[in-house]
């Protein structure tokens, strides 16, 4: 009896390691991904890459904020950023100041500028309007701060955000010495005049920021504001000494804003 | 006889056991053990003029949150945005100009099953919910 049950354990084990080994054995000796009949993601034929997409603005070319305008519009419109300034809109009151959503947005010089704060600044930069935003930051303070990993620093140099991910602690916000990140305090969509149909809205509770046109570039275009700009902003690759900015960069004297913060922004501002 | 097993306040027990048991049927002969009717989907005349999906039928309705799951990484965190499916035909992966662009009957197709699952995605908060449609 007792040696008869000893041996059933023992041909039941090993039956069960047999039975069970064949499925694992399975999942281990089918590798799909050279099977052409599997589906495959690729990139567009299209799109544009780099190895650090770089931003530079000549300041030279805009005299007054009514030059900034067309260029933030467009940004604005592309990507459906909420105008709670509307004054036209049924639902405006001032205190919507405080719910702004910014992706692109004018800056005195002294405020975008504060570690290279003169005294005897002369008058054309003093009245200049800077255009700011994102400034994609080779270091960027924002990812590190995040944690839910919604925003991420891809290998062409965007930062980037995934909506889906984000929880709305608003610690990038608070990591992110250039102000370039605005939190949703309520639905965006009411705001939103034209809506583009081709690129999502944004709900309440996520924090936005410019994108640098990410999908825009996997089509092939340049960014909404470059497209905007007339000439003023160069974009292209820092590491490709043909490209536009690298150029432009080595012909004119550039700015960035607190470099001594150590981020690398990638914007470069012509002044 | 010690062997005996007994039994302390078989009716009590008894009668508990049977309400519990009939407390944790109750959605079971609620519906008079019937199964309420799957919905009925509209394909919008695009979807049907299309004829295949991205992916086969029955693929797509039971794995489409999975693809829609890969999409956004593969979109978002890699920037591929082409999907080549099994017979080669290639997609824009996106939810909102790809698939709410055949699918734009939120009401007759998305919400349906959605609703007939008890699931409540968000998707529409973001993605387009038919501007066209007005709430």
């Amino acid at each position: 009896m007792e040696k008869s049950r000893r041996r059933f354990l023992k041909v039941a084990g090993i039956t069960a390691l047999g039975v069970g080994a064949k499925p694992t054995w399975d999942v281990l000796a089918s590798d799909s991904s050279h099977d052409a009949s599997q589906p495959k993601v690729k990139k567009g034929d299209k799109a544009l890459s780099a190895e650090q997409w770089a931003m530079v603005i000549d300041t030279r070319k805009f005299t007054s904020e009514e030059d900034l305008h067309p260029i933030i519009e467009a940004c604005h419109k592309t990507h459906n950023v909420p105008d709670f300034l509307d004054e036209e809109h049924e639902d405006y009151k001032p205190a919507n100041k405080r719910h702004e959503i910014k992706w692109i947005w004018p800056e005195e010089y002294k405020h975008a500028f504060p570690s290279l704060e003169n005294h005897h600044v002369n008058d054309r930069v003093k009245a200049l309007p800077f255009l700011v935003m994102c400034n994609h930051c080779e270091n960027p303070a924002c990812v590190k701060a995040c944690p839910t990993k919604a925003t991420f620093k891809r290998d062409d140099g965007i930062v980037l955000m995934d909506f889906h991910r984000c929880i709305g602690c608003r610690f990038c916000m608070a990591a992110c010495p250039y102000g370039s990140r605005s939190f949703n305090f309520r639905d965006p969509r009411p705001y939103i005049k034209d809506r583009n149909p081709e690129f999502p809205t944004r709900m309440k509770g996520v924090v936005e920021k410019c994108n640098f046109c990410a999908e825009r570039l996997a089509v092939g275009k340049m960014p909404a504001c470059v497209e905007a700009s007339n000439g003023a902003i160069a974009f292209g690759d820092l590491n490709d000494h043909e490209s536009e900015v690298s150029k432009w960069l080595s012909e004119n004297f550039t700015i960035r804003r607190k470099p001594g913060l150590g981020t690398g922004p990638a914007l470069y501002y012509i002044v | 006889m010690p062997d005996q097993k007994q039994m302390y306040d078989k009716g009590k027990v008894v009668a508990g056991l049977v309400i519990f048991v009939v407390l944790i049927t109750f959605p079971f002969w609620y519906n008079h053990l019937k199964a309420a009717p799957a919905p009925q989907l509209e394909l919008t005349k695009k979807a049907q003029a299309a004829k295949n999906c991205v992916r086969s039928k029955d693929y797509m309705k039971a794995e489409h949150m999975q693809l829609l799951d890969v999409w956004r990484e593969s979109v978002v965190r890699n920037g591929e945005r082409v999907y080549v499916n099994e017979e080669g035909k290639e997609f824009n992966m996106s939810l909102t100009n790809t698939c709410l662009d055949c699918h734009s009957n939120k009401a007759e197709f998305c919400d349906r099953c959605h609703n007939y699952a008890s699931v409540n995605p968000y998707c529409w908060d973001c993605h387009i919910d038919n501007p066209k449609e007005k709430k």
